[in-house]
């Protein structure tokens, strides 16, 4: 075994044990924070996959935005602080069925893709050059210039809806 | 003679290999030197800027300052330290004894985080990674999720009010600061911060784009919580804020980390809008590349406790009106500006400067007509229900 | 290419390992005297009166989410902006116009007074 092998299985029981506690832990701003833990410990592992674009934008965007969202939404929501409820209910077993299911389908797709079975080992170039080719694509005709400005729609949409939802129109008006 | 980073590092390694060891372990080794070296200079500087700091601000308010300990008072914040070492830590009846005691650690992680990419001098940096400015933004935000996980396991109402009001500052105030730092990507055409400091030559970023630069140093000072930002510790409102129930070292912990941060800032800034180490002779020297780096950082950290000293504090409303008012639809146009301005200007260098300069100016004054225009609304409001808002004060208070 | 990560994979555990080191040592050198008064929640001197769980406003929940959105947008334009010097004028106006919408965005939530701190 290499060292990045070790390192990749040290951070993989990281996260295994952030998300079994996640869904495990009775105090729910505990589970949000095992979770953050498993995100984090998905960032180490783009890092590992040289993706350190990938790595950067979970980190701000999961680690800071949504988990930080997730905490709010929980303290909005319900007295989260020192909550103890049963974690699970009759069908447990059914769902543990499902998800090993679901797990080893998506786990049998993936092994008949030949190309993953391949190390990425020829990647010769910066990736200061993929981030540059990536920002390239994004607003080139031929490429992803659709996809990338659907997506600026979908963030105009989300937003809207998010405050439509959050204020209704009838205590906006006003003078403001 | 004028690279002692190099010079030290390739003996180290010469040392390192002369033992017998591979490579890939010696570099190991060495990044961890340097990492070591990096956070002991980051934590210990502190003592020297929190002494700093109270003397200036003893001196701007025509007071003496810690005088006692040592020469000047040098040795105050040992003295403190010291103190804070030996005193309880207290966790309060109720709280979250494990998110209690991690959330100082993660906060004062995320500053020294910060450190990692920045380049001190031509050769001496930590590391120089190609996403450089978003690791800023990602590693800065997580002293975020410190201060929510402290007014969380806090058991304390003040603490829980000042980590959301806190957090609240603070997501505000992320938005203006990751738009102004496209700016400099854009100039530079790279995100890793080494190429942001070599893109400075012979132009600071600073000229071409003066509103990035100031954006970029308010809102960082709103996400330390300095005042005029300091909210989270309005004692008059809610006490201490959200680190009402740490005492003892935990409490240091906290304080270190803003101290920290306040200088990590000034460092920041000089990295990314005054050039870095750039000034005449710093490739050939880049211990002269060093000195420069540190005279700038100086004078920005001087102008932080200037503003310090200077400003009061902000209500809680006008802060984030400012934030989402002001400065996001600044920095948005800003980008917007730099980037039809930069397309269009033929040249490098100073060839280029008198159309972006143009641009500032522009956008400068159209935020000024913006305020004037909305000056005179609020006093058309206020004179039309004058009479109606002073006696509804009157009867609040 | 890991090379320069092995800096901040040493660094960041240190920016942890430092500071737990200093509240280690105080484990050894502070006394530990607890007792229920010293212990009890601190409210300006009276007793905690009530739950600590106060009810937070939405206000709290608008500003993350309009704060996750413009960091989405952020996360799209650094490619954008990394790319930009080898970009033709109408690349850089179509990211122009993926910024203008946003502000839209912006203005609506603004009109909306979903900014004002109430």
């Amino acid at each position: 075994m290499t060292v990045l092998q070790i390192i990749f299985l040290g951070i993989s029981v990281i996260i295994v044990i952030g998300a079994l506690m996640t869904v495990s832990s009775p105090n729910l701003v505990h589970a949000a924070l095992w979770l953050i833990l498993a995100l984090a410990g998905v960032a180490a592992i783009f890092v590992l996959l040289e993706a350190s674009f990938l790595a950067v934008v979970q980190v701000a965007v999961y680690i800071d935005a949504i988990s930080i969202l997730i905490v709010i939404a929980v303290m909005l929501t319900r007295r989260a602080m020192g909550e103890t409820e049963r974690q699970i209910n009759r069908s447990w077993l059914l769902a543990a069925f499902a998800a090993f299911m679901v797990f080893s389908g998506i786990l049998s797709l993936f092994s008949q893709v030949p190309q993953l079975a391949n190390t990425p080992s020829d990647l010769v170039e910066s990736s200061e050059f993929y981030i540059q080719e990536l920002g390239k694509a994004l607003v080139n005709v031929d490429q992803s210039i659709i996809p990338f400005e659907v997506a600026s729609v979908l963030l105009l949409a989300a937003m809207i809806g998010a405050i439509f939802i959050a204020r209704p129109p009838e205590r906006a008006g006003g003078d403001s | 003679m004028g690279d002692p980073f190099t010079l030290i590092a390739d003996f180290l390694r010469d040392l390192l290999l002369g033992f017998g060891l591979d490579p890939g372990l010696t570099t190991a080794i060495l990044k961890f030197v340097g990492a070591a070296v990096t956070a002991t200079i980051a934590l210990t500087l502190t003592f020297f800027t929190i002494w700093l700091e109270r003397k200036l601000i003893a001196r701007f308010q025509d007071r003496l300052g810690p005088n006692r300990v040592g020469p000047y008072g040098l040795f105050q914040t040992v003295a403190d330290f010291a103190k804070l070492l030996t005193k309880e830590v207290l966790v309060p009846e109720g709280a979250d004894r494990s998110v209690f005691m991690i959330a100082p650690l993660l906060v004062v992680m995320s500053v020294v985080g910060l450190w990692a990419v920045v380049p001190f001098a031509p050769t001496l940096f930590g590391s120089d990674i190609n996403v450089g400015v978003l690791y800023l933004v990602s590693i800065g935000s997580v002293g975020t999720l410190g201060i929510m996980m402290a007014g969380l396991s806090s058991n304390n109402k003040y603490a829980l009010l000042g980590a959301f009001r806190t957090v609240a500052m603070m997501l505000s105030y992320a938005v203006p600061m990751i738009l102004t730092l496209l700016i400099p990507t854009m100039l530079a055409g790279s995100m890793g911060l080494t190429k942001i400091v070599e893109a400075q030559n012979p132009v600071w970023f600073v000229i071409l784009s003066p509103i990035a630069a100031f954006i970029f140093y308010i809102s960082s000072l709103a996400e330390v919580g300095r005042t005029p930002f300091d909210l989270m510790e309005a004692e008059s409102e809610i006490v201490a804020g959200f680190h009402i129930e740490y005492s003892g070292i935990s409490f240091g912990m906290f304080f270190v980390a803003e101290f920290l941060h306040a200088f990590t800032i000034a460092v920041l800034t000089v990295t990314l809008f005054f050039g870095g180490w750039q000034g005449p002779g710093a490739e050939a020297f880049p211990i002269l590349g060093f000195v420069y780096f540190l005279i700038k950082t100086a004078i920005l950290y001087f102008v932080i406790i200037w503003i310090r000293a200077t400003f009061p504090r902000l209500r809680i409303d006008t802060i984030n009106s400012i934030s989402w008012k002001i400065l996001t639809p600044l920095a948005l146009a800003a980008v917007i500006f730099t980037a039809i301005i930069d397309k269009l200007t033929p040249g490098d260098g100073w060839a280029r400067v008198p159309l972006h300069l143009a641009g500032s100016v522009i956008l400068i004054g159209l935020t000024l007509i913006a305020f004037r225009a909305y000056a005179r609304s609020i006093r058309k409001q206020s004179e039309g229900s004058g009479k109606s808002l002073a006696q509804t004060s009157e009867a609040g208070s | 290419m890991h090379e320069p990560w092995i800096f901040i994979a040493f660094l960041i555990p240190l920016g942890i390992i430092l500071p737990a080191t200093a509240i280690g040592l105080n484990r050894l050198l502070a006394p530990r005297k607890p007792n229920p008064i010293k212990q009890s929640t601190y409210e300006c001197g009276m007793e905690t009166v009530g739950d600590t769980w106060v009810q937070l406003k939405g206000q709290y929940y608008i500003f993350g989410l309009i704060f996750l959105i413009f960091d989405i947008e952020a996360v799209f334009l650094f490619p954008w902006a990394v790319a930009y010097q080898q970009l033709q004028l109408y690349m850089v106006l179509e990211g122009i116009f993926f910024i203008l919408l946003l502000a839209g965005g912006l203005l609506y939530a603004w009109r909306r007074g979903a900014l004002e701190w109430v």
